[in-house]
């Protein structure tokens, strides 16, 4: 896996309720990647952070149809682009 | 296929799609339907017979895919691609048909002929989606039906399409295979090289080579299976190299490429098929979020939620229990009235068997009423959706002891704060898909406060902390939950160390009214698991404990000392009874059947309610045996009848208290009372005497019988109105016992090993008697220690037991907030450290 050049990349984990991301890759592999692609978590899919559970974790995504909930662990494992 | 044309069906598709729901439609069963992703675990067989024979049906468990990552995809996988069912029916959510195609293209990858069923279209056209099922049929080139399983719609075409999909000649090819880009090349490669393998033409090749380009596990050892080892290795061997180079050239992973060609394959095959114009309005269940998960309201609305459970399932539900006590009471009485008569002073052995198994069966049958309604409520959170919003809300506390979001259900099953049982809970924790999770969960789910503990608590309660009683209440119910995070802490950081884990990562199901039937029929489901504990371990515990308790019984000597007692109390009624106008009653054949009519009457008397009541028993007497009745009815003015009333009654006294010191004494021999007190030297340190012992080691059967077993322990006569609290108070107060022993007690019991049911459940949950065994000497020795501990810093510092308990209680809580509060820090530097699957997620701070 290259690594980002400068400063570490964003993450699902660094935005905050209410905003979208475009997913960039995963840097999870085996099981856990294949469990968040399956849930249609995939390079280039648009997600909308919903809101995080009162304790802070874990987190709720929307994405198109599904609602998902994951922990902030496995947030800080997809990266996501810069754009806005 | 033979003349009767059988076949086989199996359902495919994601979690929560409705494949069970289907499952019942078509088959009329009983799988088990919830609203949560995960519920079905393993494959159920049904069938059902239409004009042609009979059609098994399997219902799998939902995939989201199929490798062979975890456990369900490998059952749903090795299902399809070994049984190869004639028919696989794929449902899919039709709300969710993006995401649900991804596994179809797969399913037809498997070459599989699929007949696709288009679920939840209520909730799709709810929605405003319109789908051109037209359209999809032909594009992806299989059967479409449009079912609503919730309300039994679908049934009639499903099956019709089903069989022609089997009648059909030719093999159903797909006209929608996906093409891999860049991949192609190899894969075609590999297929052809699968193709011309003989040992591998039951496979089918694509799929195959797919797979083993993916480098997946489990496809690989199937060809090792298959192949001498001088054909596998080459195929492998090339498939290994062409991943590579691929993933080399292209900077990708084979098994994302695979997923983005699916997902461009999905987007083509939908365009035009489906228009979604409300597409990104917030849809109800969006909005019922906003509120129940709010981050302020949502605390309060899952105290609320706890708060109603508690308030009607057990509240009302004892309520309840006072209409339902009568009947096994009086069951009770017909029951009594079948066994053969009681004796003198030794009643026939059929006869106090019979009593005691009715007697511990109804104890137990009691709560009945309360399960039916705690069951409901519990189907009703399942099946509404809220359950899995519970688990999102709680996954943070839970997981930071080494539980999961989904130990919820099992928790709550097992009675938080609310009162349960522990045998459906750890039933629950099924799916659980975090192995170390499901394994503490397992291990923990007996802590909480199985209603049957109940009893035992009121009683010491009652006895020892008179004036503490609500605070002791409120300890006990909270206490557990504390007890049960920092057991599976414990475990998790030891034994449980080396357990797979994986994450928590769930889709939140859409909200659902929850249906009458469903619930009802899970309510009943697990309600009737309850009862035939009752029915089978705990009767057959129960018989056991009556034996230990029987054997070897009292000796001889003493028994003749009883009887020439019993002799001369009979004597001294005859004597009294010399001239009275009833002395033909006072003949050796009438005394017995006469006191036994006398306490019968007695008894009757005070369980009738109001003067109505009573005025049917003493009908009842009255026609039973007119000649005995004056002597129990003292009529005015009929002097004689008072005075040999009074005899009677004397007579009675006597024979209780010799028939209970004959009691006693048979106890004190008893092989229990043997194993009681040989434990003393150990349990001494607890304060526990061999009576208390004894309690404890029967209510290993069930809790209840605890309470049971105090109650011979400290006899009663019959019509003594002195509560088991007051006898055993009296007697242990009498031999020096405190509040610090009650205390003591409680603690244990808290800690106290799961009952024999639960522990049969514990085998079959995690398929291991080392986990079985561990589930029963890790509480004892727990429970044993911080009571001895409790009880001997008490007597050495003479702190009083409600003290201790404090003392106890706030101990707990603090070292809880320590751990949670250490766990929450260690998990902030969990984010800079790198991630893998396989990590076992703890990190040192
Ligand atoms: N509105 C609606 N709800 C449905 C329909 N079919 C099933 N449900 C509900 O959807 C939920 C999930 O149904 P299940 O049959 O348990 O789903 P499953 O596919 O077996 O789920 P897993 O076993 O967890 O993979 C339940 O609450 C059902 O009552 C439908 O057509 N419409
Ligand atoms: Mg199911």
């Amino acid at each position: 896996m290259p690594k980002s050049p400068e400063r570490p990349a964003l993450t699902l984990n660094d935005i905050r309720p209410g905003r979208r991301a475009r997913i960039r890759r995963h840097l999870a592999r085996g099981a856990v990647r294949q469990r968040l692609m399956d849930l249609g978590l995939m390079p280039n899919v648009e997600v909308i952070l919903v809101r995080s559970a009162p304790l802070g974790d874990p987190i709720e995504l929307k994405l198109e149809a599904t609602s998902l909930t994951l922990r902030r662990r496995e947030a800080s494992t997809i990266e996501i682009f810069d754009d806005e | 296929m033979n003349e009767r044309n059988d076949l086989l069906v199996a359902l495919a598709g994601q979690q929560n799609a409705g494949k069970s729901t289907l499952f019942n439609m078509l088959t009329g069963a009983r799988q088990h339907v919830a609203n949560y992703p995960g519920v079905t675990v393993d494959k159920k067989y049904g069938q059902y017979s239409d004009t042609e024979g009979v059609v098994r049906t399997v219902d799998l468990p939902g995939t989201y895919s199929l490798t062979s990552f975890s456990l369900e995809e490998r059952v749903a996988r090795d299902f399809l691609i070994q049984e190869r069912p004639d028919v696989t029916i794929n449902v899919v959510d039709g709300s969710n048909l993006h995401r649900s195609l991804h596994l179809t293209l797969q399913i037809l990858e498997m070459e599989l002929p699929v007949v696709l069923a288009l679920n939840m279209m209520d909730v799709a056209e709810g929605r405003g989606l319109a789908i051109d099922q037209a359209a999809l049929s032909t594009r992806l080139g299989l059967p479409v039906v449009r079912t609503v399983g919730r309300k039994g719609e679908g049934r009639a075409p499903l099956r019709t399409a089903i069989r022609a999909l089997a009648a059909a000649d030719k093999p159903q090819t797909t006209k929608f295979p996906v093409t891999y880009g860049p991949l192609e090349p190899d894969l075609v490669a590999l297929t052809q090289a699968i193709q011309t393998t003989p040992e591998l033409t039951g496979m089918p090749a694509r799929w195959l080579a797919l797979k083993l380009l993916e480098c997946d596990a489990q496809a690989a050892t199937w060809v090792r299976e298959r192949l001498e080892p001088a054909q596998a290795e080459p195929l492998l061997e090339q498939a290994a190299a062409l991943s590579a180079t691929f993933e080399r050239n292209n900077g990708l992973d084979v098994s994302d490429h695979l997923v983005s060609c699916r997902e461009r394959a999905v987007s083509n095959l939908l365009d035009g098929v489906t228009t979604d114009p409300e597409s990104g309005r917030p849809t109800l269940t969006d909005r019922i979020d906003r509120v129940l998960l709010n981050r302020l309201a949502a605390p309060a609305f899952l105290v609320l939620t706890v708060f109603l459970i508690y308030q009607i399932a057990i509240v009302w539900g004892y309520e309840l229990t006072n209409y339902t006590w009568p009947i096994l009471a009086k069951t009770r009485e017909l029951i009594a009235g079948v066994l053969p008569e009681a004796g003198f002073l030794v009643d026939p052995y059929t006869r106090s068997m019979g009593l005691w198994l009715v007697d511990s069966a109804n104890t137990l049958l009691n709560y009945v009423p309360i399960f039916l309604i705690l069951f409901a409520l519990i189907a009703m959170l399942e099946d509404s959706g809220y359950m899995a919003r519970i688990a999102f809300i709680l996954d943070k506390v839970l997981h930071r002891f080494g539980l999961h979001g989904q130990s919820t259900l099992p928790l709550i099953l097992g009675g938080v704060f609310a009162g349960g049982c522990a045998v459906p809970g750890v039933m629950a924790t099924k799916g659980i898909p975090d192995n170390r999770a499901r394994m503490a969960t397992i291990l923990t789910v007996p802590f909480m406060n199985c209603l049957a503990k109940v009893p035992l608590y009121t009683l010491l309660l009652g006895i020892f902390f008179v004036e503490d009683k609500s605070l002791m209440m409120f300890y006990i119910s909270t206490m557990t939950i504390i007890f049960a995070l920092l057991v599976s802490k414990l475990l998790t950081k030891t034994v449980l160390r080396g357990e797979e884990t994986s994450p928590f990562v769930m889709e939140l199901p859409t909200y659902h009214l929850p249906t009458v039937s469903g619930v009802l029929r899970r309510a009943f489901e697990r309600t009737w698991i309850y009862i035939k504990k009752v029915g089978t371990i705990v009767v057959a515990v129960a018989v056991v404990v009556f034996t230990l308790l029987q054997f070897p019984g009292v000796p001889e000597e003493r028994m003749a000392e009883f009887e020439h007692r019993g002799e001369a109390a009979v004597v001294a009624f005859e004597r009294a009874m010399a001239g009275n106008a009833y002395q033909r009653l006072a003949t050796a054949e009438h005394i017995g059947p006469l006191v036994n009519y006398y306490n019968d009457y007695k008894r009757a008397k005070l369980n009738a309610s109001g003067a109505e009541g009573s005025r049917a028993v003493n009908a009842r007497f009255e026609q039973r045996n007119p000649e005995y009745y004056p002597l129990v009815s003292r009529p005015k003015g009929d002097k004689d009848a008072r005075k040999a009333n009074r005899y009677l009654r004397k007579l009675s006294s006597e024979r209780k208290s010799i028939r209970r010191e004959m009691k006693e004494e048979r106890i004190t021999n008893s092989l229990l009372g043997m194993i009681g007190r040989s434990m003393e030297p150990v349990t001494q340190f607890a304060g526990f005497d061999w009576k208390i012992n004894v309690a404890l080691l029967s209510s290993f059967a069930a809790r209840e019988s605890s309470v049971a077993t105090l109650g011979v322990l400290f006899q009663q006569d019959e019509d003594q109105n002195a509560s088991l609290e007051e006898r055993m108070g009296a007697e242990t107060m009498a031999g020096g016992a405190t509040a610090l022993l009650g205390t003591a007690i409680i603690l244990f019991f808290a800690l106290y090993p799961p009952c024999l049911a639960t522990t049969v459940m514990v085998k079959v949950q995690t398929g291991s008697y080392k986990w079985m065994i561990f589930s029963i000497v890790f509480p004892t020795l727990l429970g044993l220690g911080v009571a001895s501990a409790v009880y001997s810093i008490g007597l050495a510092t003479g702190t009083s037991g409600i003290a201790m308990m404090s003392w106890t209680y706030f101990s707990a809580l603090a070292l809880l907030l320590i751990l949670g509060f250490l766990g929450g820090r260690s998990g902030r530097n969990l984010r800079s450290t790198s991630v893998d699957s396989t990590e076992t997620g703890e990190v040192r701070a």
